[in-house]
């Protein structure tokens, strides 16, 4: 009984399974040639098909030059960096679910969230010390860069974009410094407006600007609030897309000596 | 067009050479009588034309330099000798022939690589999957998972609440901009705040631009190097300071004895 029960309940899984991947729902979501439609099994026409046939596409060609898989070249650097990056917004939104920008709640919302939410201390210290990962990161990336001498001809605009995503990155972590409302982030942030207001010529509008007011307040922590969340991630995204892009255009990452 | 090897081609010359000489000594008499002959002889012997062809194209230019009689046959124009050439070509069909006799033109020169992208080795390449992708993801998790752990051990440091008429002392700007702090202490705020870093990112930019070496070597740019590793270390060495060596009035301290000032 159990002999003959066997393979009918086989069948009838393999049969939803058909059906499933026969539907025009599955068939939408997955191009023709995915993996996912016809199954894997690894052949080099397979290997090429994951990618080709996925967004992954957008990041990756198909093949690579060997060096280019070697970690002790790049030592994963540019892409730990874009890591830590998504790593950031996922633990970041988690962190706007508890968090009102205004002088009177900021503290307490931090306070609360690491005290009575569940995971609340684990996710902020996470995106924190993430935070200070990426400068190191990137920082690290740039000198990797460099002493491979990977910004020479043709990838010389893809090195600017690199500096302006190091400068970016400065940016974030710097507006996210001013957020928990403590007195390190209050005078960190005092320390580092004071600098910028020695802007020549124009130096007390900038202070203005970075400040919403002659002093650091609430105004302030909304306006570097939006900037930590918003503003800057925005301008980092685009700049990141054209980074890859052309890391891609000018023939992938730089060969081995 | 093949190749030939050098001492392949030095070895049939050599050949070559001795088969003429053979010759030569086998029957000096015929060498002698053929005269006028001897030039066609060998270039029958080396092109490997058939006798009968040769014999043939050799009997149409005779025809062709006598001329006028088949010229008259065909074109059926009376002509004098003198003009027994031009009438030749006048009387056929008209060949598209250059100024040498050549049947084709040349027309344009296209470099290898102007249209097509020539490869001139082959690089060894790998799919992305998997052996990117893995790489990538392991990476990923190695990542996560410090983070993760770290994080269970050591908390992101939260102060009392901020109070602006209550100045901490030191008062110290995030890690990664304690270089400027420091150079507060040596120079004008101006220079210290916006010159200097304004022109550490500037230089930072034109960098590709001014360097204008070719080379990825290390060995052939050492200059390039040697500015960017004291770059580097002008830069942390000022963090480092900042970071650990500065206490209370941002005044020198030993993290050792006067402890540490120092929050992330």
């Amino acid at each position: 009984m159990a002999k003959t029960m066997k393979p009918k309940g086989k069948s009838k899984i393999s049969e939803l399974n058909d059906s499933v991947q026969g539907s025009q729902a599955w068939n939408s979501i997955f191009r023709p040639g995915s993996v996912f439609r016809k199954g894997y099994s690894d052949s080099p026409r397979n290997r090429s098909y994951v990618i080709m046939n996925s967004v992954l596409y957008h990041l990756h060609p198909v093949k690579v030059k060997r060096h280019a898989v070697k970690v002790s070249y790049t030592l994963c650097l540019g892409g730990l960096s874009f890591f830590l990056f998504i790593l950031l917004t996922i633990t970041g939104i988690f962190l706007m679910f508890f968090y009102r920008p205004t002088a009177a709640q900021a503290w307490n919302d931090i306070y609360t969230l690491q005290t009575s939410v569940t995971f609340g201390l684990l996710v902020r210290n996470m995106h924190r010390w993430a935070a200070h990962l990426m400068v190191l990161t990137v920082f690290l990336h740039m000198a990797r860069v460099f002493y491979h001498g990977a910004y020479k001809p043709p990838r010389e605009f893809n090195w600017v974009i690199g500096v302006i995503l190091l400068t970016l990155t400065l940016l974030l972590s710097f507006t996210g410094y001013l957020l928990p409302w403590d007195q390190l982030a209050l005078w960190a942030v005092t320390v580092g407006t004071n600098m910028m207001g020695y802007t020549p010529v124009f130096g007390d509008q900038v202070r203005f600007v970075l400040l919403g007011g002659k002093e650091i307040g609430t105004d302030t922590l909304l306006r570097w609030y939006v900037l930590h969340v918003l503003f800057v991630p925005f301008v980092t995204v685009i700049f990141l897309a054209i980074h890859f892009w052309r890391v891609r255009k000018d023939g992938g990452i730089s060969g081995p000596l | 067009m093949t190749e030939i090897p050098e001492h392949l081609r030095k070895r049939a010359e050599a050949a070559r050479q001795k088969a003429e000489d053979a010759k030569a000594t086998d029957d000096p008499t015929k060498g002698g009588a053929a005269g006028g002959g001897d030039a066609p002889a060998a270039s029958e012997a080396d092109s490997k034309i058939p006798a009968h062809l040769l014999e043939r194209s050799k009997a149409a230019k005779a025809a062709k330099a006598a001329g006028a009689p088949e010229a008259e046959v065909s074109g059926g124009a009376v002509v004098t000798a003198g003009a027994a050439t031009a009438l030749a070509t006048a009387g056929a069909p008209p060949a598209a022939t250059g100024p040498a006799g050549h049947t084709q033109r040349l027309l344009t020169v296209v470099k290898s690589g102007s249209i097509q992208d020539v490869k001139s080795t082959p690089v060894d390449k790998v799919h992305v999957w998997p052996h990117l992708l893995a790489v990538e993801f392991v990476a990923a998790l190695a990542m996560t998972a410090f983070t993760l752990v770290f994080s269970i051990f050591v908390n992101a440091p939260l102060l009392e609440l901020a109070n602006v008429n209550e100045t901490p002392n030191p008062s110290k700007a995030p890690w990664y901009f304690l270089g400027l702090q420091e150079l507060l202490t040596m120079f004008h705020p101006m220079v210290a705040g916006v010159t200097i870093p304004g022109m550490g990112i500037f230089l930072l930019i034109l960098a590709p631009y001014m360097d204008k070496n070719p080379s990825i070597k290390p060995e052939e740019r050492k200059f390039a190097v040697s500015i960017f590793t004291v770059f580097l270390m002008f830069w942390a060495v000022l963090v480092i300071m900042g970071s650990f060596f500065r206490g209370p009035g941002f005044n020198f301290v030993a993290p050792w004895t006067g402890g540490l000032f120092f929050e992330l």
